[in-house]
Order: structure tokens, then sequence, then C-alpha cells
């Protein structure tokens, strides 16, 4: 009964040379459910896409049986009964929901003509045993988000697999559907199947999981049976990690308000959100990805304007309609997806810093280069930007320096209130104390920032206050001094919200 | 997992949800819109609406819908082949220079020959495209100018002319052994084929799944490379046996063969349906897109209106599908979430 099914060993992947996964091994069982815990960016995808062959590792060994494997592609982790729900969404959206959960091995008739009369019938059956009601012939485009968590739901299970692997498959259902996937996941484990869970919800793991392996920074910390640990045991091994001068945070006593934001609401994304901001003061904004941060922050700047709500800005009410009005107004925002939003690729280093405030270096509609570029080149300067010259484009640019880049951009706009949206996400460690040597400097000088994130030890080593945010409403609300890791994930994590509306 | 079920509005009948129906089911509205063609086109030249001239119509639509049809499974994959005018000119070159040296050879090799040339030149396409990581528009703009140009190297500027080439090759495309001309037959198999292939095969399915999803296939086990670089050969392929009927019908290869003739192909698609994003796009769509074009093309020059109009005609056509293909979209999932 301990024979292990699937064994991975010290499993190594980079990603254009940065390590996702750091020497990771991984075993699981036949008729468990073994959950994989750890904070955004642990490598827990990663892992699972290891596992199912859409990555393969740089280094180490998977074993399916005792023996050796390696996957080219999913269709080969499948052929030996993996199936996998991903955390991305991965439908076909012109296809009907029977052909998006059979697509790629469609039943066929002996002369290979697709069987379309028992797709559906097996679609059908499926669906009915798995308790969904969906009209087989809709369009995936056309469903509601928990409904195409329901098609790939039943597209794994569709498979028949012996592992089952589901990445936060409850994300966006609701409580009586996450009830329902429970006890089908039970069914199976009893009939002997093995089931890699993910999920950010740890009473989810309780209820549901035999063991939990933890993982942090893309490293194995340990396997647990979930039976002898705590929620607290288990955020301790999650964050556990010893800050030290990464976060060179100066005390910086803070000034008047410079933002003050009142029952701020977006419908759909964000609700009731308040909170101050003061001068010289760095405030932490924590909650899982997806939790509305990123939307508060872009309703501020103006670029998706609140439905409801007050901003205020030194003591000024105003409505910010447009990112150009919030520059006038003293804000500037760096962009968490700094290739998306944050940078133009294809633009030498010069244009990408003077972007944002052109119209300053613009003389009866001339643009004077000269003026641009040495003002761009200061800002470089000071941020140490290493390049080989103002006119390198960006995209050739490391990620750490297109980082520098992007906070050069912001910088040169003078601005009296800065939001930083994930400053150091997916940059070297150097890069990462640079950028909060710099943090703490312009706060110091005055600067009110704003700062998401959701690597804790950031949150913690450089906030003097820290709200949490969780599924659009500020759950928690701490003073550097009573900030721990275990306040806030519970913050972030907690399954019951009291909801204002209702 | 309960609460999903999707309740079908009740039907009402409005003038807004008429003109729903013909813009989200293409194949009525461009059939409704056919058949207002042809009512008002006969009022004024009755000469439109006989056997004949619609026996000219098919004749004049059936190259155009075999490489739409191939243009079809490409666009299907978000891609795009800008080269077939220049495939067609090519092979078409080719294969009536290779039947100048052999008059005797049996018309069934033409047939082969083309369709093998014009895979071996959409392989070179799907090569650059999924080897070398360049966007089909680009990719097939190069080649669009490189195999015009080869059909100058190989032919030294000349021309192949009716009398070098032997009868039985002319009457390939216009013998009747069949009531109709072969032509129309070989167009309908190959639209039958092409339907079967797109609605009844794996294969079929996922060229609709790559295009609708790229991303999304390496989970679903579909190999994309191998799905887009089948779609340029197929292409190719078409678009040989396309110039082979070319050669035959005009009786002649010219360096300029096919000339502009991609556009017409991209038309007839889009007119019918097929979404130049990708993942949308039927067989009787671009079937009645193509004739469509063939219509307004043969109507307008019987009620004597100038070329110029018909081209601002399929223009404006195009536009009118684009535009609804969007309405569609933003229909679609506005009312169902």
């Amino acid at each position: 009964m301990t024979e292990n099914i699937l064994e991975l060993k010290d499993i190594t992947k980079r990603f254009s040379g940065v390590e996702v996964l750091h020497e990771v091994s991984f075993s699981l069982r036949a008729g468990e459910v073994h959950a994989l815990l750890g904070e955004n960016g642990a490598g827990k995808s990663t892992l699972v896409k290891v596992m199912t062959g859409v990555h393969q590792p740089d280094k180490g060994e998977i074993y399916l049986d005792g023996e050796r494997v390696s996957f080219a592609d999913t269709r080969e982790s499948r052929q030996v009964g993996i199936a996998a729900i991903y955390q991305e969404l991965s439908l076909f959206p012109d296809l009907d929901v029977a052909e998006n959960i059979f697509i790629g091995r469609q039943p066929t008739t002996t002369g290979g003509r697709i069987d379309w009369r028992k797709l559906y019938a097996d679609a059908e059956k499926l669906l009915l045993s798995l308790g969904v009601h969906l009209d087989l012939k809709h369009k995936a485009r056309s469903l509601s988000i928990a409904q195409q968590q329901m098609v790939e739901i039943a597209r794994a299970f569709s498979i028949n697999a012996r592992i089952l692997i589901m990445d936060e498959p409850t994300s966006s259902l609701t409580l009586n559907e996450v009830a329902d996937l429970f006890r089908l996941v039970r069914r199976l484990r009893d009939e002997g199947t093995a089931i890699v869970f993910i999920s950010h919800r740890l009473e989810e793991l309780f209820e549901l999981a035999d063991r939990v392996t933890i993982m942090r920074d893309g490293s194995y910390v340990d396997t647990r049976l979930l039976k002898d640990v705590t929620r607290d045991d288990l955020i301790r091994l999650m964050v556990g990690r010893t800050i030290t001068d990464l976060f060179p945070k100066e005390d910086v006593k803070a000034g008047e308000v410079m933002l003050k934001v009142e029952n701020l609401t977006h419908t759909g994304t964000f609700r009731d959100v308040s909170f101050e901001l003061r001068k010289g003061e760095i405030l932490g904004m924590a909650g899982l990805v997806g939790a509305g941060r990123t939307n508060v922050a872009r309703a501020i700047f103006g670029v998706e304007p609140a439905t409801g709500g007050r901003i205020q800005i030194e003591g000024q009410e105003v409505e910010v309609t447009s990112s150009q009005q919030a520059i006038k107004l003293g804000l500037a925002y760096v962009p968490e997806d700094r290739q998306l939003h944050g940078l133009i690729p294809a633009m030498p280093i010069t244009s990408n810093i003077s972007l944002p405030i052109l119209f300053k270096y613009a003389q009866r509609g001339w643009l004077q280069d000269k003026v641009e570029l040495r003002a761009a080149y200061n800002a470089a300067l000071q941020m140490e930007v290493r390049a080989n010259n103002m006119w390198q484009l960006a995209r050739e640019l490391s990620g750490g320096n297109q980082q520098k880049i992007v906070l050069s951009k912001w910088l040169s706009t003078k601005p009296r209130i800065l939001i930083l949206d994930e400053p150091t996400r997916g940059i070297d460690v150097g890069t990462k104390a640079a950028v909060h040597g710099l943090m703490s400097k312009l706060a110091a000088e005055g600067m009110a920032i704003l700062m998401i994130s959701s690597e804790l030890p950031e949150i913690l080593g450089m906030s003097d206050r820290v709200i949490v945010m969780r599924e659009g409403h500020v759950t928690g609300h701490f003073s550097r001094a009573e900030a721990t890791q275990e306040k806030i994930i519970s913050a972030a994590t907690q399954t019951v919200t009291l909801r204002s509306e209702q | 997992m309960q609460n999903s079920t999707s309740a079908t509005p009740p039907v009402r009948f409005s003038l807004s949800n008429l003109l729903w129906t013909l813009v989200r089911y293409r194949e009525a509205g461009i059939s409704i819109f056919i058949l207002l063609l042809v009512f008002v086109v006969t009022l004024r030249a009755p000469s439109f609406l006989t056997a004949d001239n619609f026996n000219d119509i098919l004749l004049n639509i059936s190259i155009l819908t075999i490489v739409a049809l191939a243009q079809t499974m490409v666009i299907i994959t978000h891609g795009i082949d800008l080269s077939v005018s220049s495939m067609i000119g090519l092979v078409a070159m080719m294969v009536a220079f290779v039947f100048k040296q052999n008059p005797e050879m049996p018309v069934i090799f033409a047939v082969l020959l083309g369709m093998a040339l014009g895979s071996v030149l959409g392989m070179f396409n799907g090569l650059i495209i999924t080897r070398g990581n360049v966007p089909p528009i680009i990719a097939t703009l190069g080649t669009l100018s490189i195999y015009r140009g080869l059909v100058f190297f190989y032919s030294q500027g000349t021309w192949i002319n009716s009398f070098e080439l032997p009868k039985s090759f002319k009457m390939l495309s216009k013998g009747t052994p069949l009531g109709l001309p072969n032509m129309v037959i070989i167009a309908i198999f190959v639209a039958l084929v092409v339907y079967y292939f797109l609605n009844h095969t794996r294969t079929g399915r996922d060229i609709y799944a790559v295009g609708t999803n790229p991303d999304a296939a390496p989970f679903a086990g579909i190999r994309k490379e191998r799905i887009i670089f089948l779609v340029y050969v197929l292409s190719g392929l078409l678009a040989g046996l396309a110039a082979v009927l070319w050669a035959s019908r005009f009786e002649s290869a010219q360096t300029n063969t096919g000339s502009g003739f991609e556009l017409q192909t991209v038309a007839a698609s889009v007119v019918g349906g097929v979404s130049i994003s990708g993942g949308v796009g039927t067989v009787p769509g671009v079937l009645l897109g193509a004739l469509l074009l063939g219509i307004i093309q043969n109507s307008l020059t019987l009620i004597r209106i100038s070329p110029f109009w018909q081209l601002a005609a399929q223009g404006l056509l195009i536009l009118i599908a684009v535009i609804s293909d969007k309405w569609i979209l933003n229909r679609v999932e506005r009312t169902n979430k």
C-alpha cells in the first residue's frame, strides 16, 4: 500500500536562466490525496507541468511504478494515465462543451471517423455522474468562469486516470460546487486513484488531503501527514525564511496624509476599500493573486476608474479618469507586468524613460532630443541601469535592468505618490536589494509609497503599515509591529468573510 | 454543481431578432442576400436567370472555391496564405511546360504532378512558419514574391499558349462526361472531402482547436506545430490542383497567371463567415461566399456596371462580414455570462 506510483527525484527546471525548481522531490501513492502547498511563485504549477510533460526537467528523474520515464508532451503522460486540471483555463472557446471534454481523443469508428453520437452520449453520462448541468452544444466561449472550470474538471475525469492532478480547481467554485467536487475526489481516491491537489485555502487541505508537501522558492521543504500538523505549522513551513538585510528599511516619521481612499468600489472586482497613505510612508498591500489589489491601483491611477467611493489627494477630493491626469496630480504607477504594461520592448532606453513626460521635452511640437537624452541619462544613472548605451532596445536588457528602466521612467516624472505593483517579481536577489534600497531612500525623502506585493518577506521587511485584501475586500490592517506572516496569511486566505451587502 | 442550466430565451418575432439570426447563421444571411441579388439583377437583365449563365457562374467560381477552401483551413488556424496565387502561377507554368514536352502524357498525371508540386511549395511555407517562427502573413508575403520570381526564372519570361497544349489537357476542365463540367465536379468533390475532414476527423477538429486557443493545445495533447505545418501543405496541394485546372481552362500559362487571386480567396472565406482571428468557419459558408462573389462579378458585368464597382462591392462585403463577426462575438459573450 505504501508503494509509490509516481516519484520525482531532484527535479531542477530553469526558464531563461532563472531557476524555478531546485532539486525538488515528490512522491505519490495510490489511493491518497497529496496536497502541494507553497506561496505564489514557489514552483507548484511548474512541478505539475513537469509531471504531465508540458515542461521537461533540466535535471532529475521521474519514476512511474518504479520505472524511469520521461514525457515529451501531455499526450505521452495521458497514455500512462496522468490527467491534470491546470491553473490557467485551457478550454477552446469556439468548440462546444462536449468536444472540449474529448478534444484530441474523440471516440472514432474503425474507419477513423469521429463517432459524434458516442461522443455526446459519453459527455452526457460524464456530466451526469459529476452532477453538472450544462448544455453540451454550448460553445465554451459563452460559459461563465465557474462553468468553464467544471468542463475542465470533466475533461480530467473523463480520462479515467490513475493519477489526477488538480491545480487550484476550486478557485472559482461556490461552496456547494466545492462540496460536490470533494465527494467525487474522495470516491476516486477510495477506488485507488492517486490525487495531487493544490489549493490556497488551508481548510480545504485539512478537509481533503492525507499528506502535504510544502515548497518554498522552488525548493522542497518537507512532507507531512495532515493529521499531524496544525494550520500554524503549515504557514510556518510555507513562509519560514530568515529575513536579512534584503530589506534595508529606514525608520521615517510619517507626515501628512497624501492619499486617502474611502469606500472605493469597482463593481465586480473590489468593494469598499478604504485606507490612508502618508508622506514618507511605505504602505504594503498583501493578498493572493486575484484579490483585487492591482485593480485598486489601476482605479487610483485612473486606468480603470472606480465606480464608487472617493479619492483624496493631499486633502483635495479628485476624480481621476485618466493616467495623464494622475501624472499631473503627482501620481506614478509601476505596473505588475513590465513586459505588458511597463515597457515598450522595441524602443530604446531613452524613449522608454521619457515617454510619460514627453510633453516636457517638446517645443512648438518638436522634440528636443538633447534635453530628452540628458534627462533620461541622469535617471538611468541614478538607478544604476546596466546597458551598453542609451539607444539599446529595452527588450535586450535583463529582467532586473528592465525593472530599473520602468522605475527610472516613473521617477523622472517626479511623483509625490508612487504605486509599485510587485516591484521585485522575477528579478535576482541583488537587484531586489537595490530596488528595496531605493524605495527606502525615496520614502525618507518624503515620497508616499503604496507597494503591492505577493511576497510576504517583502511586505514585512519594507512596509510601515500593511493592509491585506481578499476577494476584493480589505480583510486586515496591521502596523509594522503587529504584522506577522501568520496574521497576514490568515487574513488573505480566511474562508469566512463578512460581506457588507445583502 | 447545479445551477448551470442555460435556459433558451423565448423566441419572439421582431426585426432585430430576424437580423440577429441572419448575422448569427452566416449561411442563412448570405443565402437571403444571394436571393435578393438574383431577384434584383433579373429585373434589370432577364438573361441573368438562365441555365447557361448559371453554368458560366459555376465554371467561374470552381477554381476560387477550391483555393478558398484551402485558405479557409489556414485561416481557421489563425494564419493566412498569401502565396496561393504565386503557387498557382508557378505550378501552372511547370505543368504546362511538362505537357508541352510530353503531349502524350495521360491527363491524370498532370493533376497528380500539380498537386505534388503544390505540396512541396506548401511544405516550404509550413517550414518557414513552424521552424523559422515567422508570422504567416510575413512568411507567405515573402514566398508570394519568391514563387512569382521563380515563374519568370523557370519560363525565361515566355508564355505557353493554347496551340502548344494537347486537346486532352484543355478538356480536363471543360469536358462534361458527367453532365456538369469536370471542373465543377472536382470543386464539389473537394468541398465534400474538406467538409468530411474538418468535421469528422480528429485532425480536422485539431485545426479548429489550434485556431481558437493555441496556448491550450499542448495541455490537450495536440501537436500544434504539426497541425499548422499540415494546413500549409494542404493549401499548397489544393493550389496545385487549382493551377492545373487554371492552365487547362484558360489554355495557357503566363508569367502573371493567378496574380492577385490570393485576395479573392481571402474574400470568399471571410464573407463566408471564416473568422480572421481563428477557430471559426464552415465549408457551406465558404461555398456560399464564393458563390456570392461569383454572382456579383457576373451580374455587374451583365448590367454593365464598371469593373471598379465590382472591386468596391467585394470590399464592402468583406467589411460587413468582419464587422458582423465582431458583433456576434460581443453579443455571445455578453448574453451568456
